[in-house]
């Protein structure tokens, strides 16, 4: 896991779709793109966790460079040339998410975080009105156990949100990922059932910052799953004003 | 022989789903009687004619593609019809018809006609339980249309609004191409 960047005083200029923009040394493309309002896709990314660069939707072009770079995990330097928006990258971006619908059992309609989704809604803003690859449709679990909480695998992008949080926020470490590829999925301790965890404090943070509708609270019927996730923002502020 | 129609000819199909899209299609409300001016359905649930017609300039298909009678449908469906929209979340992903695809048929078999039967059938009694006579077998896999046919356009939504529907078919009267997704979405 990446270590969070530390953003010096130094100040930088760089220019993102022909838009001349300024930051400090440290700052990642994605920080400096949306401070000036240039809104990059991601799933993967939250502000107050450490940086994954999984969800791959946040790629940009970089001038000089073949390969596309995450802007969350690009620290920007002197004289970058940055295009955020393009048919290659909308071509990518669409793919992704096509993948991500591809891949396991989002079944919007019964879900329970059917318009309360980033996924949905991240299908929406793409424009992506149908999936071009065969859906898998893998047959999961859905982990019941908890007396509080529900890890529905169907639902799960895998992007590390959950296990970012309640290692670095909730100071746990109950999630983890195990396997590779299509067959990674989150699990609990030493892949066991997580309501028989013994490191879960049930904080429920996990629930609250997952994009989809993977982690939900039991009891939550089609619709009904909202998440909250201002929390974060406060809690990493505090630990920033910790000796 | 009657003389060709100038109005455009639309169908609409049901295949695997719950007709909930030709309820919201019904929920078109008054503008069904703008629309009655604006096209002429040839086939649909809700008319009389049951043959798919030899040529439709436009199809809305609803459900997912189930059993090989979906199937075959679809596929004379596509070879009729000038422009087919998928309609709704089964006919554009599989959608609910599609979540037995995570267990094979004979699970699938067995539990709705065995395990959930008032009276447990002995096994000597199951092949005579499940149906085989009458009924179209079913696809190892419930899929969305466009695994199986060319679609041109897709209509996401569980159900498609019905202001989504009219501003699909209007904009496809009007020759223009609808931005789908800024009216409905997977799930809507």
């Amino acid at each position: 896991m990446n270590t969070p960047i530390d953003v010096g005083t130094e100040s930088i200029t760089l220019r993102i779709n022909d838009q001349d923009v300024s930051c400090r040394k440290g700052e990642t493309v994605l920080q400096v793109a949306r401070e000036n309002g240039i809104d990059i896709p991601t799933l993967c990314y939250m502000e107050g966790l450490s940086i994954w660069g999984g969800c791959r939707l946040c790629m940009v072009e970089i001038a000089g460079s073949p390969k596309l770079q995450a802007a969350c995990a690009t620290v920007c330097t002197e004289g970058m040339n940055i295009s955020t928006h393009s048919p290659r990258l909308e071509n990518y971006r669409r793919m992704i998410v096509e993948l991500l619908f591809a891949e396991r059992n989002h079944v919007c309609s019964v879900c329970v975080s059917n318009g309360h989704c980033e996924l949905q809604a991240m299908a929406v803003k793409l424009g992506i009105d149908h999936v071009r690859f065969p859906y898998r449709f893998p047959h999961l679990e859905v982990d019941n156990s908890h007396d509080r909480m529900r890890m529905d695998h169907n639902r799960c992008i895998l992007c590390s949100r959950c296990v970012r949080v309640c290692a670095e926020i909730e100071g746990a470490h109950t999630k983890d990922i195990k396997g590779r590829g299509v067959l990674a999925a989150i699990i609990h301790d030493l892949d066991q059932n997580w309501g028989e965890s013994e490191t879960c404090t049930s904080c429920g943070k996990c629930v609250n910052i997952c994009p989809t509708g993977a982690l939900t609270h039991r009891g939550t019927a089609v619709g009904e799953m909202t998440k909250k996730t201002t929390f974060l923002p406060y809690l990493t502020l505090m630990r920033e004003d910790q000796p | 022989m009657t003389t060709p129609t100038p109005k455009p000819t639309v169908a609409t199909v049901w295949l695997d789903g719950c007709s909930g899209c030709h309820m919201s299609l019904m929920d078109l409300d008054e503008r069904l009687i703008t629309l009655a001016g604006l096209v002429e359905v040839l086939h649909s649930p809700v008319v009389d004619q049951k043959q798919f017609p030899q040529q439709v300039d436009l199809t809305l298909v609803e459900g997912a593609v189930s059993s090989e009678e979906d199937l075959h449908k679809a596929l004379i469906i596509r070879a009729r019809s000038k422009l087919v929209v998928a309609l709704g979340d089964c006919a554009v992903t599989g959608n609910v018809p599609a979540m037995r695809n995570y267990f094979d048929r004979t699970e699938l078999f067995a539990r709705a006609y065995v395990e959930n039967a008032q009276e447990p059938p002995t096994p000597e009694e199951r092949q005579v339980v499940l149906p085989v006579v009458g009924v179209p077998p079913l696809r190892p896999h419930a899929t969305a249309l466009h695994e199986v046919i060319k679609v041109d356009m897709f209509l996401p939504g569980c159900p498609p609004p019905a202001d989504a529907i009219w501003y699909v078919l209007t904009e496809i009267l009007a020759g223009r191409a609808p931005a789908t997704t800024t009216v409905s979405r997977f799930g809507q």
